[in-house]
């Protein structure tokens, strides 16, 4: 009789997997969510109609490049506009900072809707001035207002990223790339962005997810993306599948996104885990 | 109609659009507070699903973030606030033929935004629920308190105390949400102001002061949450 022995028979039993409460209640829910799926599914089959769907369709993709392409120029323009920003948040010179602040706090401060209004109505409102100065064109185009208000508070959104990010990597890199010679502008592309961008890919991927699902703003000052072109089928048939076709598209964008974000940290972060 | 300066626009009484801004203010803090129990209670229990042992209720939980996650705000309020009425209304005409439901702007901004503020908030409860360390349930079990108490006296006093700055973000979000309901004609801030700016062509002037009193809120907010901070940091070390 050894010890081995021993520990083998005395093995406890596997943990049964009874109807505890937990899990009866667990059941419940997910049964709820596939009822609520299902529902929507049988909905969407019982209201077919081949004719709304001919007529919508079309509206509802060139919607969807709309929105992308909104989404995709406000963030590239509010990218380059971040710069600046951040540079302003992280420098020491009281006024530079203390604007940079400001500009971060309002377009962080308010709603974006409030931004929006301000830039189409409000900014609209100077009919005359602009047409002096020569921007009534860019002002007049609700797209253009809307990328502009967008670009706007993404920018403040991302230069506090870029901050978060840049201020995460430890003095010590900075002070170790000096003393090799590189100058400020080497040391932060060729040793701190490599860093940071670790830390900001997260931020920034939740920061494209937030602006595609805030872009159904601009549906509310006529400019016809996905929302809005939900927006008018809905007010030309009164049917409810405008809505729930448009919210099943923006949900695919997103879950496809959020996944997309996720494979990429995995492959850039794959030398820190073991 | 004479020019009127902005200061008359700006007065208090029948000439100037103080008053009318003012309760749209009310309002905006009223659908903010009402929402904001409905939302915690909401985000609490999700939280608990998500991290529970039972791989059903984590799945649960997952759908429901996933879901108010991934709409877009207006998306969720419209579905809300036209597909409700018909689904009502559908269920009611089965019992009395003649009914017919309307939504309030006011309950279904409050459903809408407690459906979002939970499904963020769950997140934040989730990682401070992942912060508390599990030596804390079985101390809990371990002098003779239930599930139910050791939830209730040993964790959810610190878990407050993890997740209160991300709840605190949660609560900025959802005060600038509210401006959504504006859409489905709720009278808060945003609409008055919009009507303010219709009626007097002086559009600038009044979304500029719908802008300055949303950042007057959030100002207002943090503020008292650094003393709700300072008080809860006062509890810890004791």
């Amino acid at each position: 009789m050894s010890a081995s022995q021993a520990i083998a028979i005395d093995r406890p039993p596997p943990q049964a997997r009874g109807w505890s409460r937990a899990r009866i209640l667990g059941y419940a829910l997910v049964g709820v969510w596939v009822l609520f799926g299902a529902g929507i599914v049988a909905y969407l089959v019982y209201a077919w109609n081949a004719e709304f769907f001919a007529r919508y369709a079309p509206a509802y993709l060139q919607g969807l490049g709309t929105t992308l392409s909104l989404v995709a120029i406000s963030m590239i323009l509010g990218a380059i506009l971040s710069l600046p920003v951040a540079y302003g948040r992280m420098s020491k010179h009281p006024i530079l900072s203390g604007l940079a602040y400001c500009y971060v706090y309002f377009f962080r401060g308010t709603p974006l809707l409030v931004q929006t209004y301000l830039v189409y109505y409000g900014v609209g409102s100077f009919r005359p001035e602009l047409e002096t100065v020569g921007l009534w064109w860019f002002f007049r185009e609700a797209f253009y207002c809307g990328v502009f208000a967008f670009s706007l508070n993404t920018a403040a959104y991302q230069a506090e990223i870029l901050r978060g990010a840049i201020e995460s990597v430890p003095r010590g890199q900075w002070e170790g790339a000096a003393s090799l010679g590189l100058h400020k502008l080497q040391t932060l592309r060729k040793v701190v962005l490599p860093q940071a961008i670790i830390v900001a890919l997260r931020p920034y991927g939740n920061e494209l997810i937030l602006m595609i699902k805030a872009s159904a703003i601009v549906a509310i000052i006529t400019v016809y993306d996905l929302m809005g072109n939900a927006k008018l089928a809905y007010a030309k048939s009164f049917d409810i599948q405008a809505y729930i076709w448009v919210a099943v598209v923006y949900l695919v964008m997103v879950e496809i996104l959020r996944h997309g974000v996720e494979w990429i940290e995995r492959r850039i972060t794959i030398h820190l885990h073991r | 109609m004479p020019a009127q300066s902005i200061w008359t626009l700006l007065s208090w009484g029948p000439d100037g659009w103080s008053d009318d801004i003012a309760s749209g203010v009310l309002v905006t803090i009223a659908l903010a507070l009402a929402t904001l129990p409905i939302g915690l209670v909401i985000g609490f229990f999700v939280a608990f699903a998500k991290q529970h042992e039972e791989p059903s209720l984590r799945l649960a939980g997952n759908i429901y973030t996933t879901v108010f996650r991934g709409l877009p705000e207006l998306v969720t309020l419209f579905l809300f606030f036209f597909g409700m009425p018909l689904l009502l209304q559908y269920v009611v005409r089965l019992f009395n033929p003649d009914a017919t439901i309307d939504v309030n702007s006011f309950i279904a901004g409050m459903i809408v935004l407690s459906l979002i503020f939970s499904s963020y908030a769950s997140e934040v409860f989730l990682s401070a629920f992942r912060a508390i360390p599990k030596g804390q349930y079985e101390g809990g079990y371990a002098i003779g308190l239930s599930k139910w108490q050791t939830m209730r006296l040993v964790i959810l006093p610190q878990l407050i105390r993890i997740a209160f700055p991300g709840l605190e973000n949660c609560w900025l979000s959802l005060l600038k949400d509210t401006s959504l309901v504006s859409v489905v004609n709720l009278a808060e801030t945003l609409r008055q102001s919009g009507v303010a700016a219709r009626v007097t062509k002086h559009s600038f002037l009044f979304y500029s002061v719908a802008a300055l009193i949303f950042l007057a809120l959030a100002v207002l907010s943090s503020i008292a949450t650094s003393y709700i901070l300072r008080y809860l940091g006062r509890r810890e070390a004791r």
